[in-house]
């Protein structure tokens, strides 16, 4: 017995078998039907600009990455390999929406605008978040998986209640995809018409988890079972995704209620700096994929644009450099929170009873500087 | 001026109020709307306030509360209604996870002023999974407030308070005392820390909440009859727990019984006592005593009335604390526990 599986929005599910792509391997430009007309205004300059996102994004991992191995940062989720899946979408969004994502999503963070000192306290454990999330417009990154996507649903079903102009964009992961939360957030999004854009960034692996485990359908097939057009995009190709999250945030924007993005991609580093991918992946596989790599993708594009490759890399070369500098300056010269500091915030009002225990514990500290 | 009304009319009332004071406030939940909830605490309020501001939504208790997270960023004030007590473990990890974090988490940065309503208790007469006490799981986590009521004055005064708040706070309704009449005054908005001496006495204090307050009131009355006077204390909240009040009464009494439905297990009784315990031990006459539900999941209800907290269960907790002969003065605990542990368990 055959089971049939829902057909896919026919006006944007294609490329199934072959994610949507508009920029080959080599460079250059394939026609595409449905990404083209929503990229007629990205000239040289444009992409430039794309460029330069994906290359300080990528500066920014690599140097937290070594401050993790040199004791400054006590962890570190790397994006390597997923910068297009991200600076795409990123650059697609308004200043007013707003970004749900997960504790990989350090190129949102960037491009949206956080701080990027505040944003490595996170990564010192000094705190549990590192922006202010109401000023970049992006909410605290989340670690339970799929959480953060009910979240922007209730964010989008709020926004369509107040009549905003705002879209929200949660980002997770292929591992997220199995998990109740997520499930729920597209039955939600689908019953509510909610204003929301889900980013799956199947990056190939839930830890060491191949995503063949969470599915046998491309995850793009899954949204259509719960009503929601959905698009499988080459997640490397940054004008892919630029245009595939163009077309979800617009819909989203204009009425047209929820979209689903999978953008095909591949973390070519570790999950974290804690884990060691050489049990569960061989290394040609990581080979090919870097051969796919999104940000020479965009030089080749550049230089068949005619570009003076020489000035764009120096230039990006500059703002990544000037970027890690100031992220290892704020990782070395970081103050760590206060004991005192652990009481804080735990309500808003503050309790008469986690007072007392603050005086409790102010007092063991005298008493032992006292001894001391 | 005071009205008469049910504890659920009560409730009713409070939810109009907020809605009509605020128009931030809103409501979700599963057949609230339409239908006015299954024990019909929202009838009306549809109608009046529309679809948008009370929100019949799918089956999916994790999306109620992790959808109602995300419009807070919008600043709403979502009161969520999660239909039956036992019905809220799918939403575990959005409370216990999200909801109770979220402001710890962003240095204060996001307020979490989202309510969420449980219908609780048992001695309804129901099915597996709609009279359970699960009040112990959130109390343990910082960051939530946990609070109950024991008449319908206290569930309009509670429930206000607990819509204004700007922290997260989860609402145990006792779905028992639903229907119970009781004067309200409207203008009584309480704060959500503090205990409430409900009767005052010498010899034995009763802390209680929810449901049991009743039960030790009646306990009170009863004891009076033979010259014993007993305190009772309407916890009120669970978390925080207002130990100052019950460390003062017991400072007079010299004697503590707490009680309530769940089982005692790592339990609101488990606590409060530890808590006086450490702050009255001098001051304690008799070791403390709970009643409280049994270590056991919830009965079928046909035996409910067995396994609840009972005016007679509470007397002879109450002998006990006393000294007084109870029903395990002759108790021989050697056949479960062996001899050498058969002490002053039997008093």
């Amino acid at each position: 017995m055959s089971i049939t599986v829902p057909a896919p929005d026919p006006a944007l599910a294609a490329g199934l078998d072959c994610p949507l792509t508009v920029l080959d391997l080599d460079g250059t430009r394939l026609p595409n039907e449905l990404l083209d007309p929503h990229l007629t205004d990205i000239d040289e300059h444009a992409l430039t600009n794309l460029y330069v996102d994906m290359v300080r994004v990528r500066r920014l991992d690599v140097e937290a990455f070594a401050l993790t191995r040199q004791g400054h940062l006590v962890l570190w989720p790397p994006l390597l390999g997923q910068e297009a899946a991200q600076v795409g979408p990123a650059r697609a969004l308004g200043e007013k929406d707003w970004v749900f994502g997960s504790y990989r999503e350090h190129g949102f963070a960037l491009l949206r605008g956080a701080d990027m000192g505040e944003f490595s306290r996170i990564w010192k454990a000094y705190a549990h978040s590192g922006w202010d999330p109401q000023e970049i417009r992006m909410a605290p990154s989340q670690i339970i998986i799929g959480a953060q996507s009910l979240h922007g649903v209730g964010y989008a079903m709020a926004a369509k209640m107040d009549g905003a102009d705002e879209v929200a964009l949660t980002a997770f992961g292929d591992g997220a995809t199995s998990e109740g939360d997520v499930n729920e957030a597209l039955v939600w999004a689908a019953s509510f018409q909610a204003p929301v854009v889900f980013l799956c960034q199947n990056n190939q692996y839930a830890i060491s988890e191949p995503v063949g485990l969470q599915s046998g359908v491309p995850l793009a097939l899954r949204p259509t079972g719960f009503g929601i057009p959905s698009m499988r995009v080459d997640g490397n190709d940054v004008l892919a995704m630029h245009a595939a999250a163009r077309i979800a945030i617009d819909r989203a924007r204009t009425g047209g209620g929820p979209t689903f993005i999978e953008a095909v991609t591949y973390r070519r580093g570790p999950h974290t700096t804690t884990d060691d991918p050489k049990r569960y992946r061989d290394e040609a596989e990581v080979e090919a994929w870097t051969a796919k790599d999104p940000i020479e993708r965009v030089e080749r594009a550049l230089a068949r644009c005619g570009a003076n490759m020489e000035a764009v890399r120096a230039e990006a070369k500059i703002r990544a450099d000037q970027l890690a500098k100031e992220f290892r300056a704020a990782c070395e010269h970081a103050e760590p929170p206060t004991a005192d500091e652990i009481f804080d915030n735990v309500y808003a009002q503050p309790s008469r009873r986690l007072e007392r225990q603050r005086l409790e514990h102010r007092a063991f500290v005298s008493s032992i500087e006292a001894k001391a | 001026m005071t009205e008469t009304l049910t504890m659920a009319k009560a409730i009713n009332a409070a939810l109009a109020d907020s809605l009509d004071g605020d128009d931030r406030v809103l409501l979700m939940g599963e057949d609230i709307g339409k239908l006015g909830g299954v024990f019909r605490v929202t009838d009306g309020l549809q109608d009046r306030f529309g679809t948008q501001r009370v929100i019949d939504t799918p089956l999916a208790e994790s999306a109620i509360i992790g959808t109602a997270i995300g419009m807070t960023y919008r600043d709403f004030r979502v009161v969520a209604e999660i239909q039956f007590d036992g019905f809220i473990y799918p939403a575990f990890d959005q409370i216990v996870a999200q909801v109770a974090k979220l402001h710890y988490r962003s240095q204060g940065r996001v307020k979490m002023p989202l309510t969420i309503r449980v219908p609780f208790g048992g001695a309804i007469g129901s099915v597996e999974h709609h009279s359970e006490s699960p009040e112990s799981y959130f109390a343990h986590t910082a960051g939530l407030r946990v609070v109950t009521a024991s008449t319908p004055q206290e569930a309009y005064s509670t429930l206000r308070a607990a819509i204004q708040s700007d922290d997260p706070v989860l609402f145990f309704e006792p779905k028992g005392k639903y229907y119970t009449k009781g004067e309200v005054d409207r203008q009584i908005v309480r704060d959500l820390e503090t205990a409430n001496i409900v009767a005052s006495g010498r010899d034995v204090t009763i802390a209680a909440y929810g449901p049991t307050v009743d039960t030790a009131l009646r306990a009170a009355i009863a004891a009076a009859d033979e010259g014993i006077e007993i305190e009772v204390i309407d916890l009120r909240s669970i978390s925080p727990l207002d130990v100052d009040t019950v460390v003062e009464s017991v400072q007079r009494t010299g004697r503590l019984i707490v009680t309530h439905e769940a089982p005692a297990e790592s339990s609101v009784s488990s606590e409060l006592i530890a808590s006086v315990a450490e702050r009255a031990f001098a001051h304690l006459e008799a070791a403390p005593e709970r009643v409280t539900g049994y270590d056991t999941p919830y009965p079928p209800s046909a035996v409910e009335h067995e396994y609840l907290p009972s005016l007679d269960r509470l007397l002879d907790a109450v002998d006990r604390t006393l000294g007084r002969r109870n029903s395990r003065t002759d108790l021989d605990y050697a056949a479960v526990t062996g001899a050498a542990i058969n002490d002053g368990a039997a008093r």
